[in-house]
């Protein structure tokens, strides 16, 4: 049941993708989404595309696995794509049928509305793809660094955020054990009316409480015993590069940047 | 009830790039009334067969028979309850999945599940609490006042009040203390002996396989490798410490022994008993 | 008699709402270099002495030496250094993403710089056997060698004694063997201090030396050889006896003229030899 999940799961190929710092990796997924905004006709979000195709091709993901992060959002997108078609009545009409009629403005804004989505989702799943979530985690420590000035508890943060990853498949392997063991007791997960369902879900979450509270006692216990008291003092053993390849990454974003802007109209 | 697995095999992830073959060409028969041991490393599939016994996996080839139900690869099964109860499986660390206010409610919940009603329930409640050798005044505790030990009998409670035909134990023993291990097994086999349950016992002990079993498979690499009475099995050792597997504290002193005098004793030693009798004769001859 | 490393005087624990002491008057020294195995039923307050030990939980009354310094909330961060801990479930104290990241995360909290902590971490891996390991996820690694990525990490920090908190009782008999063997190499190698608590008889007969805990109290102390003459004694505290121990028993009881104790089944079968040769 729980392991058909792979949508954005981390698939390790070695690439030149895999390679970068997830530092600029986690750059570029912020500046992405801001300059597609800056796409507003055919030249530009070309521009855009020829952007996204280059960076799948370079990171060597399978495309099964870029079609099972978007697989989940076609539907969102084809319903945008549809929506446009139907109601904006701008520009040219291009076809009439009874009730129904198309426009030339309706049809571009449509398609690069899904164009938008699509890229956006393709790039944000390539860095959960390439990167190892420790990575990103280890990215965004540094990256928010800065913010500690204001208190931002950013070391906390992010060694929270390790332990759960960590314990992500942990948990997972549990929830299917506690989930069996309950089916033996004539627990039916699967059909009924929904009442008895949500009824059913007990027997699964108290246990998996009880299991993920224990847990993290022992887990403060090991911890304390292995000489953690907070931050302070602290050295890092996680050590991130930045190399010629990222800052040719974050080159290429200002180029496309450039680009867009002069080419938009 | 008759438990029969024809030329079973079981991928994980089907289909996805994560796929990965746990079980392959296995043929087991369980009798009725019959006790077996399974034994094998961790890895070796031991615990994804348990799972076919009562249908909480379905084998992506071959089939299951579980008295009158036949399990098949491909085809949607409806309505699993009936094997269930009549299929009762004790986890590793079973403790793990009392959830109930009170130990009453806990153990009811799988009878009450397949049907039985409140007061049948509580009888049974009642009676297998006495079994696993706990007194009635627990009945009202929260489960998560107990101590381990007190856990781990009220979750076998829980599964014997679902009074089944077949009981399949993994590891049922797995961080108790020797004495606490002792009287889980011997009630067990009690009630083995006395109600006639079919009991399939998951175990690294080879001395509970050794002492309890009828008939012990041993499982390698998501395969039978081999199965017998344990004299069969461990008349040939060599073969299970190939395997890295271990033997009876008996037969590996017994091993020792023949090795050090450079004799052969004339059976396999499955208890101290045998072993005792063995030695005797042993000495007695270097005497005369 | 070697030097001592620990000390407990009169130690008594109690814990909230409970009315008997979880551990009650013990007191018993730790000597550099041995190998001590406490021993008693689920309960006896064994692990509480642990907790003790590592000022996880402070005494009510009485005091634990540690290198001559008392144990106390100023001193426990100094003590903790000194005295690492394995503990029971092997995914509890996994705090890393990968092996070398866990082995890290003590090296971290002690502020050590970065090309020494690199130098530690393979070092520690490769003496437990792990150091092809390093970027392996905990999920993908069996218990026992869990188990030795921790023991990894507590070497990592050179600590003066190592405590086993029922660190083989969750696993499989070849990953305890993985781990008990680990550990045996690592004292022989680097003179390491181990106290093991454990309910597995045979392992505690290879100890140096035993300790027997009952209901709080400390029942016997001495060495394997003599605690597993009280056999009768041991089952009623709800313990087992090493089985070389029980054959050596049966033996005697069906006439067969030994007349040594046995802590191995080797030495059974020496002697067994010695006594068909003079027949």
């Amino acid at each position: 049941m729980l392991d058909k999940m792979i949508l954005g799961r981390y698939v390790p190929v070695d690439s030149t993708v895999h390679k970068l710092d997830p530092r600029s990796k986690l750059l570029l997924v912020f500046l992405f989404v801001c300059i597609i905004f800056l796409a507003n006709n055919l030249v530009t979000y070309g521009l855009v595309g020829l952007f996204t195709l280059l960076l799948l091709m370079l990171s060597k993901i399978p495309i099964r696995f870029l079609y099972n992060g978007l697989k989940p959002i076609l539907f969102l997108i084809v319903f945008t794509f549809i929506l446009h078609i139907l109601f904006t009545k701008e520009g040219e009409l291009l076809y009439k049928l009874g009730w129904l009629e198309i426009y030339d403005g309706g049809l571009r804004q449509g398609l690069f509305i899904s164009l938008r989505f699509t890229f956006l989702i393709l790039v944000t799943s390539l860095l959960t793809l390439t990167t190892n979530p420790i990575s990103i985690t280890d990215g965004m420590e540094t990256l928010l660094h800065p913010f500690k000035k204001w208190k931002l508890p950013v070391h906390e943060l992010s060694l929270m955020m390790s332990i759960a990853l960590r314990f992500i498949p942990t948990l997972m392997e549990e929830t299917d054990k506690i989930m069996k063991a309950q089916m033996a007791r004539g627990v039916d997960f699967t059909s009924g009316p929904l009442k008895e369902r949500i009824k059913a879900i007990i027997p699964l979450l108290v246990p998996l409480f009880v299991s993920a509270f224990k847990r993290a006692e022992e887990l403060a216990i090991a911890m304390e015993a292995r000489g953690y008291r907070g931050g302070e003092g602290r050295t890092k053993y996680r050590q991130l590069k930045w190399q010629t390849a990222d800052t040719l990454l974050m080159l290429s974003l200002v180029v496309l940047t450039i680009f867009l802007v002069l080419l938009r109209s | 009830m008759r438990i029969t697995l024809q030329d079973v095999e079981y991928r994980y992830q089907i289909n996805t790039p994560f796929e990965h073959l746990a079980l392959h060409d296995v043929n087991i028969d369980i009798e009725p009334g019959s006790y077996t041991a399974i034994i094998g490393h961790t890895g070796s599939g031991k615990s994804t067969l348990l799972q076919h016994f009562n249908a909480l996996l379905k084998p992506t080839k071959g089939s299951v028979t579980i008295g009158d139900r036949r399990i098949e690869s491909g085809r949607k099964e409806k309505e699993l309850r009936g094997i269930r109860s009549n299929v009762g499986i004790v986890f590793q660390f079973p403790e793990h999945q009392l959830f109930e206010e009170t130990v009453e409610k806990d153990i009811c919940f799988g009878p009450m599940n397949f049907g039985a009603s409140e007061k049948d329930a509580k009888d049974r409640a009642r009676k297998a609490l006495k079994q696993v050798g706990m007194a009635e005044e627990i009945l009202e505790k929260s489960p998560f006042d107990l101590s381990g030990g007190q856990m781990r009998r009220v979750a076998i409670a829980g599964v014997l009040a679902m009074e089944p035909d077949v009981l399949v134990l993994d590891e049922p023993t797995a961080g108790l203390d020797p004495r606490g291990r002792m009287e889980i097994m011997d009630m067990f086999y009690q009630l083995h002996k006395e109600r006639g349950i079919s009991t399939i016992l998951v175990t690294h002990s080879m001395e509970d396989a050794a002492r309890y079993a009828d008939e012990i498979i041993i499982m390698h690499r998501g395969t039978v490798f081999k199965k017998g009475t344990p004299l069969d099995i461990f008349s040939q050792p060599e073969q299970l410490l190939e395997l890295g597997l271990d033997v009876p504290d008996t037969v590996r002193f017994q091993l020792k022994l023949q090795k050090e005098l450079g004799i052969r004793f004339e059976r396999i030693c499955l208890s101290v008993d045998d072993l005792v009798s063995e030695v005797k004769t042993v000495m007695g001859r270097g005497n005369q | 008699m070697a030097k001592k490393l620990v000390s407990l005087e009169n130690i008594v624990f109690k814990y909230e709402g409970q009315t008997r002491n979880a551990v009650d008057h013990v007191s018993f020294d730790i000597y550099e270099g041995e190998w001590l195995a406490l021993v008693g039923h689920n309960g006896s307050g064994k692990s509480t002495l642990a907790k003790l030990l590592n000022g996880l939980q402070f005494p009510q009354e009485g005091s634990i030496l540690v290198n001559g310094t008392e144990l106390t909330e100023e001193t426990v961060w100094e003590a903790r250094s000194k005295i690492g801990m394995v503990f029971q479930n092997p995914d509890n104290q996994f705090v890393g993403a990968t092996v070398q990241d866990d082995v890290a995360f003590g090296l971290e909290n002690a502020g050590i710089p970065l090309p020494e902590m690199v130098k530690r971490v393979q070092n520690a891996l490769n003496k437990v056997k792990m150091g092809s390991f390093l970027n392996q996820e905990p999920h993908h690694l069996s218990g026992g060698q869990k188990q030795r990525v921790a023991i990894a990490g507590v070497i990592a920090l050179q600590p003066d004694l190592i405590i086993l908190d029922e660190a083989t009782s969750m696993l499989d008999p070849r990953g305890r063997e993985e781990v008990l063997e680990t550990v045996r190499e690592l004292k022989e190698e680097n003179l390491l201090t181990v106290i093991s608590i454990t309910h597995d008889l045979e392992e505690a007969a290879k100890a140096d030396r035993m300790i027997v805990m009952n209901e709080g109290k400390l029942y016997r102390q001495g060495i394997p050889t003599d605690i597993f003459q009280m056999e009768g004694e041991l089952i009623e505290l709800g313990l087992d006896i090493p089985f070389s121990v029980k054959l050596s028993k049966e033996f005697k009881e069906h006439g067969i003229g030994l007349v040594k104790s046995h802590l191995t089944e080797e030495e059974l079968v020496r002697e067994l030899c010695e006594l068909h040769s003079k027949m």
